[in-house]
């Protein structure tokens, strides 16, 4: 249950914003405030039962939904939104500062809507300044820059591009011509949302894998039936029950790969040891994870696939 | 009840807002009607210290002052209404647009109500938000390790805390550590801070915390060094560059990744082999890390030079090949169960 302090914030913040905004509809603040209708309409009996001392019905705040859209009134002293909590500047600061670190931000007219920005929380907001400096997101860019930069000049010329695409499981470089969608960075990794015509779908490149770039001469609005996956950034990378399940132990200094990989679940064993359920579409490349591992970790199950891994060790230490 | 709690605040927030004198405790508890569910001065008391405590939490300017005409010495309350309410911040719909996009920032981590609360504050006097923004540009930050929550209020109030830290090697200690910053990189949080056993700054990642984050002594008590950087910090604590080249042999169409990497070809040489392999030279960096990746390559390549880095990658293979095939079915090993 949500705690009442976050829940008075939320209505401190809810009623300024409701009274400029007279009459709009229920699903539409619901949707702002990120609510479900039910809990929004809590929130209005709920400010209608408060008010001024006295508590005579004038005193008391007037909210009426009965429309299916919001009128509040008679609510002066709370008209004016309360300044912002430390975590709110400080969320929106180092996320601004965030922005204007990246490389990609290169239109002069995006950079200086953050800067300005950042001048106006700033002056708005010292307190946080110091301790929003002390949160900091490092997107690097690094090798992919150019790629990101390409993808980007080709969403604002809407042209489509022409990818060179590495997929490091199957050891295969593939080439596609995409319409791209969006440029999103999620768990670390920098992705390209595209409209790909070779899979005839919505694909997520990811930005490090692209070999080549090329912006062709050619429109790219993306097909109506694109639709980005935003809602729900995490099913993009939940595996599916339909694959396999592939069960490891890794020595200590194996552990990495529970960090480093989506697993389903772990098991601590004796002397720091772990072992990992993954769930994987294609387990193609995990007898080369086991190769890179070099001793640190093995595979339990499924048995043919640690029969393959032997095989790949062994044909590997033929080369030498 | 929540709710009640939350009429109550409400409640209180209002009468200090509305209120021009100094209101005592007594009146107070008259003007907000939740109080009355007090049975006793002493429960009030209670009552009223602690929701005094989480409105100023909130950031609610909460003054105390007396009215010498009215009372000797008794302490009066209101809010503050110049310093309760956001100044205004003049933003025009590029600068929203930005902001909005440094709010999405969080949408999928631990600062997301706070963000989204902030636009909202920002946009509550009528300006909307431009939802495009920057064109196509979604940058997002997770916060999935359970101790971010915690390091990160630990480090906008300079709190010490104690936790347990399992090393890369395995074992684990428990870390004394005064917070100086946290930091994400390529998904990564970590913290930054000096560790009191050792007295010298030490970087730590999030996901090897094992244990809850204690709190340890009072907040305030240590200085964050001024010219702190944290990406420098989190940058001398990586391995030094190996600036040695590398020789590999490739198969023809495989090795996709070590080719975007190849350096260009030495002037003169005509070192390709014919047929199915391919030679690349690439930059050693980490010695450790690249023996790492050659060996996931398996039988698609063969390492070259230089020779430790062939030797490990060798070893790696060995090794590989022990272990799994100890771990194969003809070694009798008892069927594996799922991990539950």
């Amino acid at each position: 249950m949500i705690r009442a302090t976050d829940r008075l914030s939320r209505l401190l913040a809810m009623v300024p914003w409701l009274l400029n905004r007279q009459g709009v509809p229920l699903d539409e603040a619901a949707r702002h405030f990120d609510i479900t209708q039910a809990q929004l309409v809590k929130d209005l009996e709920l400010l209608f039962v408060c008010g001024m001392p006295g508590h005579m019905p004038d005193d008391l705040i007037e909210a009426d939904w009965d429309s299916g859209r919001v009128y509040l009134d008679n609510a002066e002293a709370i008209s004016r939104p309360l300044r912002l909590a430390p975590d709110e500047a400080i969320a929106l600061i180092a996320g601004l500062r965030t922005l204007a670190d990246l490389p990609v931000m290169d239109s002069t007219r995006d950079r200086r809507a953050v800067d300005s920005a950042l001048v106006k929380l700033s002056a708005a907001a010292q307190d946080a300044v110091g301790a929003a400096s002390r949160l900091t997101i490092d997107l690097g860019v690094g090798a992919a820059e150019e790629t990101l930069r390409v993808a980007r000049e080709a969403l604002r010329l809407r042209r489509r591009l022409r990818l060179r695409y590495v997929v490091p499981a199957r050891d295969e470089t593939t080439e596609r011509d995409v319409d791209p969608m969006r440029v999103t960075n999620v768990g670390g990794s920098w992705y390209l949302e595209a409209w790909c015509h070779r899979a005839e779908g919505v694909r997520l490149f990811r930005v490090d894998r692209v070999a080549g770039v090329e912006i062709l001469d050619v429109d790219g609005t993306p097909p109506p039936e694109a639709v980005s996956r935003d809602a729900g950034d995490d099913r993009l990378f939940t595996p599916s029950e339909d694959d396999l399940l592939v069960v490891l132990e890794v020595e200590p200094r194996g552990r990495w790969v529970a960090e480093y990989y989506p697993v389903e679940s772990t098991q601590e064993l004796d002397g720091g040891r772990l072992r990992v359920a993954l769930r994987v579409a294609n387990p193609r490349w995990l007898p080369r994870l086991i190769l890179r591992l070099g001793g640190a970790g093995r595979i339990i199950s499924p048995p043919a696939l640690a029969e393959e891994a032997v095989a790949a060790a062994r044909e590997a230490l033929a080369g030498y | 009840m929540s709710s009640r709690r939350t009429e109550r605040l409400l409640n209180l927030v209002i009468c200090l807002l509305a209120t021009r004198r100094w209101l005592t405790k007594e009146q107070i508890r008259l003007a907000v009607p939740q109080y009355a569910d007090c049975d006793s001065t002493e429960a009030f008391d209670r009552m009223f210290e602690r929701d005094k405590e989480d409105l100023r939490d909130l950031g609610v300017p909460v003054v105390t002052g007396t009215d010498q005409r009215w009372f000797d010495d008794e302490t009066g309350y209101r809010i503050d209404r110049d310093t309760y309410a956001l100044p205004p911040i003049e933003l025009d719909a590029e600068e929203l647009a930005v902001v909005g996009l440094a709010s999405r920032v969080w949408q999928q981590a631990s600062l997301a109500g706070p963000a989204a609360q902030a636009l909202t504050k920002l946009t509550a006097l009528g300006v909307e938000t431009d939802e495009g923004g920057p064109t196509g540009l979604e940058p997002r930050i997770r916060t999935a390790e359970p101790a971010f929550e915690p390091l990160y209020a630990a480090t906008r109030d300079h709190q010490p805390v104690a936790f347990s830290y399992r090393k890369p090697t395995g074992e684990t200690a428990t870390r004394e550590v005064e917070p100086w910053a946290v930091i994400s990189r390529s998904g990564r949080w970590y913290l930054i801070g000096r560790d009191r056993q050792r007295d010298a700054a030490r970087v730590f990642r999030l996901s090897r915390i094992d244990s809850n984050v204690r709190r340890v002594g009072r907040a305030g008590q240590y200085v964050v060094p001024d010219d702190l950087d944290p990406h420098r910090v989190l940058g001398r604590m990586g391995p030094p560059e190996d600036e040695r080249i590398a020789v590999v042999r490739v198969r023809s169409g495989r090795g996709a990744g070590l080719r975007r990497r190849a350096l260009p070809e030495l002037e003169g040489a005509d070192a390709r082999p014919a047929g199915e392999w391919e030679e690349l030279r690439v930059k050693v960096g980490d010695a450790g890390g690249l023996a790492q990746e050659l060996a996931g390559y398996g039988p698609d390549v063969v390492v070259l030079e230089p020779p430790d880095v062939r030797a490990d990658v060798i070893r790696r293979l060995q090794a590989a090949l022990a272990v799994q095939s100890a771990a194969l079915p003809s070694a009798a090993l008892p069927s594996a169960e799922p991990v539950t």
